[in-house]
């Protein structure tokens, strides 16, 4: 057998599931949450991951939903992602995430995988990371205490790490409805189609009196955590769009990343430059769709 | 050792009752307990697509999951592809063999298996569309060009009809 021993809990509900955790954490046994298990299985796999117990939510069936109340979406953390790509829901009023989404791996890991797995998972090349960070998504976590409401720019930590604490469930995470006229863009590089992305880029941005306002600008892969980038968005802001400043907005963005990822894939003054190149495409694509 | 965990689930329409180590892969069930070769296991760890399966209808990676993450579901192997009553083949796997969509057959099972899920949930792909719907499966053989032909001659045999799956159809 190719994972290593451990012990493995299905509780049936939330409530279930945070007493177990914190049962776990007192009595000092490394326990890991399986979601969909589309990135732990590998993990258990290869045996970079060794966990002494599995706590596997997937016997929890009200965590699988996705609407809309007040102007804010919704999405239950075992909603599956390709619940979310097959959401027309997500589609019309979030088609950033929905984009994103459609990115995420392949088929049969979007059917297995679930959207709050890949948020929790925390993984730099993951595309929900820039989603987050765009958008100012915000993640609902339940433990001993309750539920806390997360923010995206302290959600993610690091590498793998995130502020859910042992004893905590991610519950859901919520996107704003996008605004009437936003342009926005999301693309990236990978070495396959469903591989994990080198670099990536998400874009929104509006149109007002012919220049670009309430620009965005948040890319993924090339640092431990995705991130926005101020320089790149002050210069586009304000400004009247064409080649030119697009360019220079990708220069900027790219010069501004500090130390980008160096692995088997690809160096990190590649991954600089094709940020570089992400945002200036993404610029245009954003500034082509605006009303 | 770790506590067993029993698992009920159907597979191909017969249901199963078994207790499994919890680090037991549901690929490796199927294959070692239930004696079900014909999902195919290849890296093992999410890349090449081979042991694709349907579950609760729809394509899973069998090398990804847990047997215990199985409790409850039901499941469809290529074994469940032929027509139980005729042995007739399954209108997609005729088409692989029409187009020559195979050469060692190896991946073939999990193409199968996804295609069977593409055509599902749209009955009239276009090459883009089969092409996204099969990146997730690795053929080393074909080139895959026979692959998309055998996908279009599924979905002509098929009429864009609703696929009957573990019962045959067409």
């Amino acid at each position: 057998m190719k994972p290593a021993p451990f012990d493995y809990y299905a509780p049936e509900t939330v409530d279930e599931a945070v007493s177990l955790l914190q049962r776990l954490e007192d009595d000092d046994v490394d326990a890991k949450i399986l979601a969909g298990g589309q990135s732990l299985m590998p993990m258990l796999s290869l045996r970079m991951a060794r966990p002494e117990a599995l706590v596997d939510l997937g016997k929890i069936k009200t965590l699988d939903y996705i609407h809309e109340e007040n102007g804010v979406i919704r999405i239950g953390a075992m909603t599956t992602k390709s619940a979310a790509e097959d959401s027309v829901l997500l589609q019309q009023k979030q088609p950033l995430l929905h984009a994103a989404t459609q990115h995420i791996g392949h088929r049969q890991i979007r059917n297995q995988g679930t959207v709050g797995g890949s948020f929790a998972h925390a993984d730099p090349a993951a595309e929900y990371g820039a989603i987050a960070q765009a958008l100012a998504m915000e993640m609902v976590v339940v433990g001993p205490d309750g539920e806390r409401v997360i923010p995206a720019d302290e959600f993610y930590l690091s590498f793998l790490t995130t502020d859910i604490d042992c004893s905590e469930v991610l519950t859901e995470v919520r996107a704003p409805v996008m605004s009437e006229g936003t342009g926005w863009a999301f693309q990236e590089i990978c070495r396959r189609q469903g591989d994990l992305a080198l670099a990536g880029v998400a874009v929104t941005l509006k149109m007002a009196a012919g220049n670009c306002t309430d620009v965005v600008i948040a890319v993924f892969g090339v640092n431990a955590i995705a991130a926005r980038l101020a320089d790149a968005e002050q210069l586009v802001n304000g400004s009247a769009p064409g080649e030119a400043l697009f360019a220079k907005a990708g220069e900027t963005a790219a010069a501004a990343l500090d130390e980008p990822i160096t692995d088997v894939h690809a160096t990190g003054e590649y991954r600089r430059s094709l940020i570089a190149t992400l945002v200036r495409r993404c610029l245009a694509e954003a500034v082509a769709g605006a009303a | 050792m770790t506590a067993l965990q029993q698992l009920k689930l159907t597979v191909n329409g017969v249901n199963y009752e078994r207790e499994v180590d919890p680090r037991l892969t549901l690929v490796d069930f199927l294959r070692h307990e239930l004696q079900l070769t014909g999902t195919h296991v290849g890296c093992e760890h999410g890349v090449c697509g081979a042991c694709t399966i349907i579950k609760d209808g729809q394509a899973v990676r069998s090398c990804l999951m847990l047997a215990a993450q199985a409790d409850g579901a039901s499941l469809q192997t290529v074994e469940g592809l032929r027509n139980a009553q005729s042995g007739e083949l399954h209108p997609i796997q005729r088409a692989f063999i029409e187009e020559h969509g195979l050469q060692c057959g190896f991946c073939t099972p999990g193409f199968l298996m996804a295609t069977l899920d593409l055509l599902e949930r749209n009955p009239n792909p276009t090459d883009q569309e089969i092409k996204d719907a099969l990146d997730g499966n690795l053929c080393r053989c074909t080139g895959y060009q026979s692959i998309i032909q055998s996908v279009r001659l599924a979905a002509a045999k098929t009429q864009g009809g609703k696929l009957a799956g573990a019962h045959g159809s067409a």
